[in-house]
């Protein structure tokens, strides 16, 4: 069993699933839905059982790729790869774990369409996971785009009121910033004759080249993460959004730009990285500030956390490009974090969206009274949103900014700012959700969690407490690659620092 | 054993949070109470042990919490004489509130939750006192933040409860953005967050060397200085001290015996173990201790002017306490943290005692908590004047001058005073104005709360008078042994923390720079100094005496004549509005400005609304340009054919 491809396999079961689910016939009577529901379910739990294997085979002490697989496609020079080393492979895993949790929550909350809602989400869960483990260059990027229409789709169809709108922003916000990483990759490929992934991590692009092709990567995943002032498609996407289509969306999606950075911008184009670094530090800082600031004011609860999820990316990139080891690590570590619990605080949201159908925070008000377990998990994770230690969200955060104040100390301080700003959003809006008198009417009704919401939330709550106070395999199963990868920049811009001297005299 | 003391609490919370509902309240109770009680016996053993036995000290590890890069952060226990004292401390006024609350929250629905809560913050301020290393520091600071977060809004329905919930919490992360960055500077300096390290960095740590610190090559004193600044202001959060004591008064929204517990005796006392545990910091930077001193003065002084005018008996006490703590920060900022430790210790004993006999008269007159509605309360019950009366004196610092007879406050207040003159602080002498001042403001507060409660005509309704009742032992117990405590809690103990047995006590917990020869000189003070903190507790006395029994017209007489200078105080010196107009407006307007604005003017506006709105505008004018006339379409193509051909012509030409 040890020689099958098995990342190959994680890809493309999810694609399986959903031809099967293609040959199932959507009748009213309700076996048909009943059975498209068990299949898309039953499918991503083997997935996600399968990519355990994974993290167990995965050698923690290689820094470098492993479980490579290779097929010669479009011609040799372009090749199917694939290939997870300790940057990418718990991203997978965290696709893999989220997917039946999306399922299960969509289970009673879509009816409209459901057959094609699941083709759409089994579509799109491989071709995230593609995106992690792609070791080609055009392969990444198939992948990269491919989940764009996916996620089209599921705003545009099961979304709110103002989802064509909103899927639009979505993909034209999106698609206008792969367009130049495509330019960009068909340059690369001019210059380095090939577009495996490790190749071109080894080659040397001149350094005024570099400036261009970073800025070209820079405008896709700026846009991916959502950096400040890239950032408005996100809140409007996640609003319009059905709630499993949002955890998706802040879970994985997002992660993708920070992914991009690490992959290629920093390996690839260190001398533009560090270039570039006071840009990226400046927006990142703004980005905190601000989306707090803008958080604070949100009268719709989606919309709050989706602000307050661009302000948690802005952690990811001022960690990423504070190139050392508590930087990197906390970023990643805050990527995967950040997709548990903003994960998590979308699947609240959507608890009490599919009993009252609004998302206005007015509207609500005293739920602790009728909802007590919703209310200790709803506080458990706005905790951790907040960065409260013993939560996940701490430890990622926590080094972020340890790591940048090392390196950027007034951006740290700044970007600390963040913590006071959380605090008070996060709280306000748990304060006015969950305490109070249950003085409204409509909500005297309302029942506790479900089984199948305590089975989804529950897990989530359970992992982000745990990573927080033994966050170690987590960051064992990084050490090594990002060693690897600092150590590259920093051999690659002292050789620079070097070729200038040497011109300079 | 130190596992016991520290999970024993993490263990009643777990079980009486998750399975409240299912094993009752009754089973809740008695199973935390229960454990807290072994912690606290065990914390005792451990104190005789390693505080006055010959234990060294050591550190007792549990696991790896982060190991990235060169930063390594184990949760881990840090055994000496400050954290044994510590112990003995949360401990035994945890199990002692534990025990009260049994009675005092009798009639509440939700008591496994409390109780809960009570569990998980001893646990948290546990490991906030044992921590090793800053990050565990910080995280007890936080989870002690969160438990008194939970137990300020406990009374969920209550909107002012949630308001000070919130503002407790968000207060205190203002001082923890300072904490935090204390805590990278603290990496930044010496590599490392483990004590021990930074410890040893420290005694080799040269201030005139120059280091890159935001940017600029500064003296490493410098450098040191900021970094000591930045914790302290954690310390200021969460110790409330000015300017960030706001949330500490509204506080006392929560539940009573949350108010001794957390607001009093233990959380409140976490800034002053983290400058004692920090002593070999601090004491690289003469400048951070004047402030710390300087800040420690004008609270005491600050609060205590506020607290002459409340009405509200527990908002009192609440200024009391900011009060004292700025006592313990002047005790810190000239050096003698053995004082500062011995005051947080004594306080704990009177301050709880006073809070919970503040909440047994509260129990007693059916929720009231305003004085002016209370009055004549001695006769029926007597029992919790009396523990009212010792926790009083211990507060004002009762005793006999230069004698050994004396309450615990008489000991602990009058050598922060000795210690404030006997300083070379540059502020020593402003320290120790402000402080005799405070102690006579002191006194005279705490009477007026004794006269106005227990003494005078009946003002409660009849009614209210009719329900008056003592309170159950199961409340009178702790009120007891508290009392015990605030009054030979000082003579018992004051060799130890501040005196002779001083070095053979502390061990290598605390430190002070070479030349501080306080511990020896504050004996030798003038005796008017000595005598001084005496003659302001009596000054006090008897004001209050006039004031509230001799003549009651006074008072409302003396704040018409002064209505200004009353109003002033009655308000909190506006801090409040202050706040709001300087923070939370701006915040606001700001936050709807950037969103309505930042984001949909301008960021939508030019990116992808203004350019779908440009491109829709370009194709209606396009679509006019179809006029469907042959002609029009003749004459663009003659133009056309011209232009091409004037351009072949021309381009040929050069």
């Amino acid at each position: 069993m040890t020689d099958w491809p098995i990342l190959s396999l994680v890809t493309f079961l999810p694609i399986l699933g959903a031809l099967m689910i293609a040959l199932i016939r959507d009748d009213d009577e309700g076996y048909g839905r009943r059975n498209i529901r068990n299949v898309a379910l039953l499918v991503t739990v083997v997935t996600f059982l399968l990519s355990l294997v994974i993290w167990i085979r995965f050698d923690n002490g290689y820094a470098g790729f492993q479980m490579e697989e290779e097929i010669a496609w479009l011609g040799g020079n372009i090749g199917y790869r694939m290939g997870v080393d300790g940057i990418s492979m718990l991203f997978v895993i965290l696709t893999t774990f989220l997917m039946p949790i999306c399922i299960i929550a969509s289970w009673r909350a879509i009816e409209h369409r459901l057959k094609e809602y699941m083709i759409a989400f089994l579509v799109l869960e491989a071709l995230m996971i593609g995106v992690f483990c792609a070791l080609d260059l055009v392969l990444f990027y198939v992948f990269f785009e491919a989940g764009l229409i996916p996620m089209f789709l599921i705003i545009g169809v099961w979304g709110g009121k103002r989802r064509v709108y909103a899927s639009f922003k979505f993909f034209l916000y999106t698609l206008l910033g792969s367009v130049l990483m495509l330019l960009a990759i068909m340059a690369m490929y001019g210059m380095a004759g090939t577009t495996d992934i490790r190749e071109l991590l080894a080659y040397d692009f001149p350094a005024e080249m570099q400036t261009w092709l970073w800025l070209a990567f820079f405008a896709s995943f700026a846009v991916k993460m959502p950096m400040w002032p890239v950032h408005t498609w996100l809140p409007d996407a996640h609003v319009e959004a059905p709630t499993a289509g949002s955890v998706l969306l802040a879970g994985i999606l997002l992660k993708m730009g920070g992914y991009g950075f690490l992959r290629f911008s920093l390996p690839m184009f260190p001398d533009a990285s560090v270039f570039f670094q006071p840009m990226v530090m400046a927006l990142s800082v703004v980005a905190i500030v601000y989306t707090s600031l803008v958080a604070l004011m949100q009268e719709d609860m989606k919309k709050l956390i989706a602000y307050s999820s661009v302000a948690h990316m802005g952690y990811v990139t001022m960690g990423i490009f504070a190139f050392n080891e508590w930087g990197v690590q906390g970023a990643i570590f805050q990527m995967l974090s950040h997709g548990l619990v903003s994960g998590a605080l979308f699947l609240c949201v959507g608890v009490v969206y599919d009993r009252m159908h609004t998302r206005e925070i007015a509207a609500y008000g005293g739920l602790v009274n009728n909802m007590p377990k919703y209310a200790v998990a709803f506080l458990i994770l706005t905790m951790a949103n907040v960065g409260l230690p013993g939560t996940s969200g701490f430890v990622g955060e926590f080094l972020t900014l340890l790591g940048t104040f090392q390196t950027q100390p007034w951006y740290a301080a700044i970007a600390t700012l963040g913590v006071i700003l959380s605090a008070a959003y996060a709280l306000w809006l748990y304060r006015r959700v969950v305490y109070g008198k249950l003085d409204k009417e409509s909500l005297k009704g309302l029942v506790d969690l479900s089984s199948r919401e305590r089975f989804i939330l529950y897990p989530l709550v359970a992992l982000v407490i745990l990573f927080g106070v033994w966050p170690m395999p987590i960051f064992d199963v990084m050490a090594a690659s990002v060693d690897q990868l600092l150590n590259e920049i920093e051999r690659a811009v002292s050789d620079g620092a070097q070729a200038a001297a040497l011109l300079q005299r | 054993m130190f596992h016991l003391i520290v999970f024993l609490p993490l263990i009643g919370f777990l079980i009486a949070g998750l399975f409240g509902r299912s094993i009752g309240a009754k089973a809740s109770e008695y199973l935390t109470t229960g454990l807290l009680y072994v912690s606290a016996v065990l914390s005792w053993i451990a104190f005789f042990d390693f505080g006055l036995g010959h234990e060294e000290a050591m550190v007792v590890p549990v696991m790896t919490w982060m190991n990235v890069g060169s930063l390594a952060v184990d949760w881990s226990f840090r055994i000496d004489t400050l954290t044994v004292v510590m112990l003995v401390v949360v401990n035994t006024v945890s199990a002692l509130v534990h025990t009260y609350s049994i009675g005092y929250m009798h009639h509440d629905p939700h008591r496994p939750r409390f109780f809960a809560y009570l569990s998980l913050f001893t646990f948290a301020m546990l490991m906030l006192v044992t921590s090793n290393n800053l990050v565990q520091m910080f995280f007890g600071w936080e989870g002690v933040g969160l438990a008194s977060y939970l137990l300020i809004g406990f009374w969920y329905k209550k909107p002012s409860a949630n308001a000070a919930a919130m503002k407790a919490f968000i207060v205190n992360r203002v001082g923890d953005f300072g904490f935090a960055l204390g805590i990278f500077g603290i990496f930044l300096l010496f590599g490392s967050v483990n004590f021990d390290t930074i410890f040893a960095n420290a005694r080799q740590f040269d201030p005139a060397g120059d280091i890159d610190f935001f940017g600029y090559a500064v003296p490493a004193a410098t450098a040191i200085t900021a970094t000591c600044l930045l914790l302290f202001m954690g310390a200021m959060g969460k110790s409330a001290q000015v300017p960030l004591h706001t949330w500490l008064p509204d506080a006392m929204e929560g539940p009573t015996p949350v108010s001794a517990l957390i607001h009093a005796a233990t959380m409140v006392t976490a800034g002053v173990v983290m400058v004692a545990r920090l002593s070999p910091i601090f004491e690289l930077s003469t400048t951070a201790l004047v402030v710390v001193t300087v800040v420690g003065a004008i609270t005491a002084f600050f609060a205590a002017t506020v607290g002459l005018v409340q009405n509200d008996i527990k908002r009192v006490i609440a200024y009391s306490t900011c009060s004292q703590l700025g006592y313990m920060f002047v005790a810190l900022g000239v050096g003698a943290y053995g004082a500062a430790i011995f005051h947080l210790f004594t306080h704990a004993f009177f301050k709880a005692l006073l809070f919970l006999g503040a909440g047994s008269v509260i129990h007693a007159v059916s929720d009231e908590q305003d004085m002016r509605y209370m009055g004549g309360l001695r006769k029926h019950i007597p029992a919790t004047y009396w523990m009212m009366i010792i926790g009083t004196i211990a507060l004002t610092g009762v005793g006999i001058p230069f004698t050994m007879i004396g309450t615990a406050g008489f000991f602990s207040k009058d050598i922060v005073i000795e210690t404030a003159f006997a300083s070379h602080s540059v502020v020593s002498t402003f320290a120790f104005v402000m402080l005799v001042i405070a102690a006579c403001f002191t006194s005279f507060y705490s009477w007026r709360l004794i006269f106005m409660t227990f003494h005078g005509t009946p003002r409660a309704t009849a009614d209210v008078m009719h329900h008056v009742h003592e309170s159950p032992w199961v409340m009178l117990a702790p009120l007891f042994v508290l009392a015990a405590g605030a009054l030979f809690a000082g003579v018992l103990f004051k060799e130890f923390f501040y005196g002779h047995e001083y070095a053979e006590f502390w061990k290598e917990a605390l430190f002070v720079a070479g030349g501080n020869e306080l511990l020896e000189e504050f004996h030798h003070v003038p005796a008017w100094v000595a005598l001084s903190p005496f003659i302001a507790m009596i000054v006090g006395l008897l004001v209050a005496y006039w004031f509230y029994i001799r003549s009651p017209g006074m008072p409302k007489a003396l704040a018409q004549s002064q209505s200004g200078l009353y109003k002033f105080l009655l308000n909190k010196w506006y801090f409040d509005e202050l706040y709001d107009f300087l923070f939370v407006r701006p915040a606001m307007w700001l936050g709807r400005f950037l969103w309505k604005r930042g984001d949909g003017t301008v960021i939508d506006g030019m990116g992808p609304d203004g350019i779908s709105a440009r491109v829709v505008d370009i194709t209606n004018r396009v679509v006019r340009l179809q006029s469907g006339y042959l002609y029009h379409y003749a004459f663009a193509m003659l133009i056309g054919v011209a232009a091409l051909v004037t351009w072949m012509m021309l381009g040929s030409a050069l």
